[in-house]
């Protein structure tokens, strides 16, 4: 079955324009596993189900929804993929108020303007459709992912944030790979890219935008995963510290706390531990730099008393 | 294999996940890219392109486990408690097969014949190695020799795994593993005193409680197998189909909130904070595009100017809907305290619907509580606070909706006004203490509207101490409020 590969993607055909689907490229990976080593090589420890997603997204030329607590390496995933296939990576960070001329493409209409004023002689007809032209065009991440020759790996990160209404932009690009601009007419993904969505589930997102995505959940790694990331990621810890400080995380992670600590934050505290010399923790070094991994004054005393050994309340 | 996938979508979809078609074929034609054998791969894949909701992911693996599960002889019930062959076709245990042989061989002979203290031996030495192929093996000896299943009995698993972990006695295994993890670290400290580096001779509070934390995780995986274990076997004596429908997970909108486990309830909770946000944007969309005001005359004549005075485009008001004003009355005694909390916590997510919330709870005495919402961004938090800080009890803590409800009307009957809906939360078991229907029967004339939400399903409904008749006949409605589903069609309705 995984020899198989199809290049014009799931339409299967294999003439593009009369299809008018844009084509799929050649694999860029050969099997789930190779997903795993090729990401491990770039630092980025996937599990068997990220590394499943990630290589049916290229196989089935669709884009991945990534959802999960705040600090788990989401954004992180797309990065790595596209250091793993040597692709540019377009990032499309969206707020509040995002919209069409920051997302997809905007007129220069200031230089509009100087090319009317410089040709004032010419003939009206001819000027309309020289100033909108592909040289007046400002493409923004979308369009600019879309039109790149070379391979692209697009991330719109925390897709939750803008509005419901604005989702809308991203359905044509995510199930087609075009751009429709009504002066231009429509533009086709030259190569298809690789997209990653990602979400922190503030809001739901929409059905429509749900069912073009291929859906991955990333949680709080294991404990061995966690424990062998803190190890590639932190240079210079000792296997045991690195041992105890993804036991502690996983201990802290099962009280009842405003925010757990996430996988940047375990790394962030292991890095401080190495700079401060320290070889194994006990409480009361554990209690002075909790602040690095808990983020709330209450969390961290919680946090503290239970690490220093006194039973829950309950 | 594609009948198969079928019937898994239209399981799924019973289970109230929802499933497009579109997401059907994607699923189908995802299949042709990954490795038929691969069980973990397959699950994955069909998880990414059909469920679309991390809280539906519990009730996606428990039907995947059911459609996808090992068959084979060794899951058959009967009596022999295990057949020769049995690592053969389980893929799972194969690449762990040598490991396993050796755990067994360093345990104790072969299943056959085992007896529960040597079972009980074998469980303690598999959670102390952490060695996942042994605790594989004591999940099915222990489901063997205690779960008593018997072929063709249509019940769910629960029973027998409830049976299984009884005779386990996991808690004592926990605390029998740290006291010897304690003993070995002094016993160790004890052979080298001339090391100066360790001076104390028991374990720091803190590496014990890392300890405790990682048994009680090899504990849980146990568990996991046990519970797999059972449900491969049933499987293998009922088929896929009908062990589905006894073994089906609630969505969390669909767990009934009075029974739910604690681990339902960490679901429910983390459902409950994207449930809230999204009925605010449903609702402050009903409000901008719901109605039509009535027509402006005004803006109209003015417009018709431009027409020559005929009025071609008829202007309407700006809808400006009122925003009712909400008094939550709760009841927080044990039974129905899980249910108070997600209604106070849902009301006052979406306060901003409103134009005023103001909660109270009781037990036997009633305290107001929107102290707490006001100034804290966080629900949550100000519903951990009434937990701690209301003041609810009066006499001996047992519900007393009668003197409540009286001394509601007394402090605060006044600031009712014809503007106020008023919910009323509670199972209305009253303990046998006179109802006082009479503060409900004046809420209702000076309230706009008087709802009663109840936690229990209705066939409960006035059966032993349960008083809601009393009450029901002075209310406009009594809505029975099982799961955050009905609660959340309720609210957006009130609003």
């Amino acid at each position: 079955m995984t020899g198989v590969v199809d290049p014009a993607g799931r339409l299967g055909s294999s003439d593009p324009i009369v299809s008018g689907f844009p084509v799929a490229g050649p694999p860029r990976f050969e099997s789930i596993g190779a997903v795993r080593t090729g990401l491990a090589e770039v630092d980025y420890l996937a599990d068997e189900g990220i590394a499943g997603v990630v290589f049916l997204a290229d196989r089935l030329a669709k884009p991945v929804l990534v959802e999960g607590p705040a600090g788990t390496g989401k954004t992180e995933l797309a990065k790595s993929v596209a250091r793993l296939t040597g692709s540019r990576l377009i990032r499309l960070q969206c707020y509040e108020g995002l919209d069409e001329s920051k997302a997809l493409y905007e007129w220069n209409y200031k230089k509009q303007l100087l090319r009317i004023q410089a040709d004032s002689g010419q003939a009206w007809e001819q000027l309309e459709e020289d100033i909108f032209a592909e040289e007046f065009l400002l493409a923004r991440p979308l369009l600019e992912a879309i039109r790149s020759p070379e391979p692209v790996v697009l991330l719109v990160d925390e897709v939750d944030r803008v509005e419901l209404e604005t989702e809308a932009l991203l359905l044509e690009i995510l199930s087609e790979y075009q751009v429709s601009i009504p002066e231009l007419g429509t533009v086709r993904a030259t190569r298809i890219p690789l997209v990653f969505l990602t979400s922190n589930n503030t809001r739901e997102l929409s059905e429509a935008l749900k069912r073009r995505c291929l859906y991955l959940h990333i949680d709080y790694p294991q404990l061995d995963r966690e424990r062998a990331i803190i190890e590639t990621r932190v240079p210079g810890i000792s296997q045991s510290l690195a041992d105890q400080v993804a036991r502690i995380v996983r201990s802290i992670r099962t009280l009842d706390l405003k925010k757990d600590p996430s996988v940047s934050e375990t790394l962030d505290w292991a890095r401080t531990l190495v700079v401060l010399g320290v070889e194994a923790i006990d409480a009361e070094q554990a209690k002075d730099t909790l602040h690095i991994l808990l983020k709330y004054q209450s969390d961290i005393d919680r946090a503290a008393k239970e690490l220093a050994g006194v039973e829950p309340p309950d | 294999m594609l009948d198969l996938l079928t019937g898994f979508v239209a399981e799924l979809r019973a289970a109230g996940i929802p499933v497009s078609l579109t997401e059907h074929l994607d699923a189908a034609e995802a299949l042709r890219h990954v490795p038929m054998e691969d069980r973990e791969a397959i699950k994955y894949t069909l998880g990414a392109s059909l469920v679309k909701s991390s809280s539906h992911w519990r009730a996606y693996e428990t039907a995947f486990e059911i459609y996808f599960s090992l068959r084979g002889p060794d899951y058959r019930i009967d009596d022999e408690p295990d057949s020769p062959g049995e690592s053969g076709d389980d893929d799972r245990l194969k690449g762990a097969g040598d490991r396993r042989g050796q755990g067994r061989g360093g345990g104790t002979g072969a299943g056959e014949g085992m007896t529960p203290e040597e079972l009980a031996d074998l469980l303690y030495k598999a959670l102390l190695s952490s060695n996942d192929a042994m605790v594989a093996a004591v999940a099915r000896q222990a489901v063997t020799r205690y779960a008593g299943m018997e072929a063709g009995r249509p019940v769910g698993g629960t029973y027998y795994l409830y049976r299984t972990l009884r005779n386990l006695d996991l808690e004592r295994v926990l605390d029998r593993l740290v006291d010897q993890a304690r003993a070995a670290t002094s016993s160790l400290n004890r052979r080298a005193p001339q090391d100066p580096e360790a001076p104390e001779t028991t374990l720091t509070a803190l590496e014990e409680r890392l300890l405790r934390d990682e048994y009680q995780a090899r504990i849980d995986q146990l568990r996991k197998e046990i519970e797999d274990e059972i449900r491969r076997r049933l499987v293998a004596d009922r088929g896929s189909e009908a062990l589905a429908k006894s073994l089906r997970k609630p969505l969390p909108e669909d767990i009934d909130v009075m029974h739910a486990t604690r681990e339902e309830l960490v679901a429910l909770r983390k459902s409950l904070q994207p449930l809230s946000r999204k009925l605010a944007v449903r609702l402050a969309r009903k409000r901008r595009h719901g109605r039509k005001g009535p027509l402006d005359f005004r803006s109209t004549v003015r417009h018709s100017l431009s027409t020559g005075g005929v009025p071609v485009d008829p202007k309407f008001r700006y809808p400006r809907p009122s925003k009712p004003e909400i008094v939550v009355i709760a009841d927080i005694s044990g039974s129905v305290a899980s249910f108070a909390r997600f209604t106070l916590h849902l009301v006052h997510a979406i306060s901003s619907q409103f134009s005023k919330v103001r909660s109270f709870v009781f037990i036997d005495g009633i305290d107001e509580v929107s102290r707490f919402f006001e100034g804290s961004d966080d629900p949550s938090e100000a519903v951990h606070r009434i937990n701690t800080e209301a003041d609810v009890i009066w006499v001996d803590g047992h519900s007393d909706y009668g003197h409540a409800l009286t001394v509601f009307w007394e402090r605060w009957g006044e600031e009712i006004t014809p503007r106020s809906s008023v919910l009323l939360l509670g199972d209305a078991r009253n303990n046998y203490h006179a109802s006082q229907a009479w503060v409900v029967k004046e809420l209702q004339g000076r309230a706009r509207h008087v709802y009663w939400l109840n936690p229990e399903p209705r066939a409960y409904w006035n059966s032993g101490d349960s008083i809601v008749g009393e009450y029901a006949i002075h209310c406009d409605e009594v809505v029975e409020c099982r799961t955050l589903r009905q609660l959340e069609q309720f609210v957006g309705e009130l609003a």
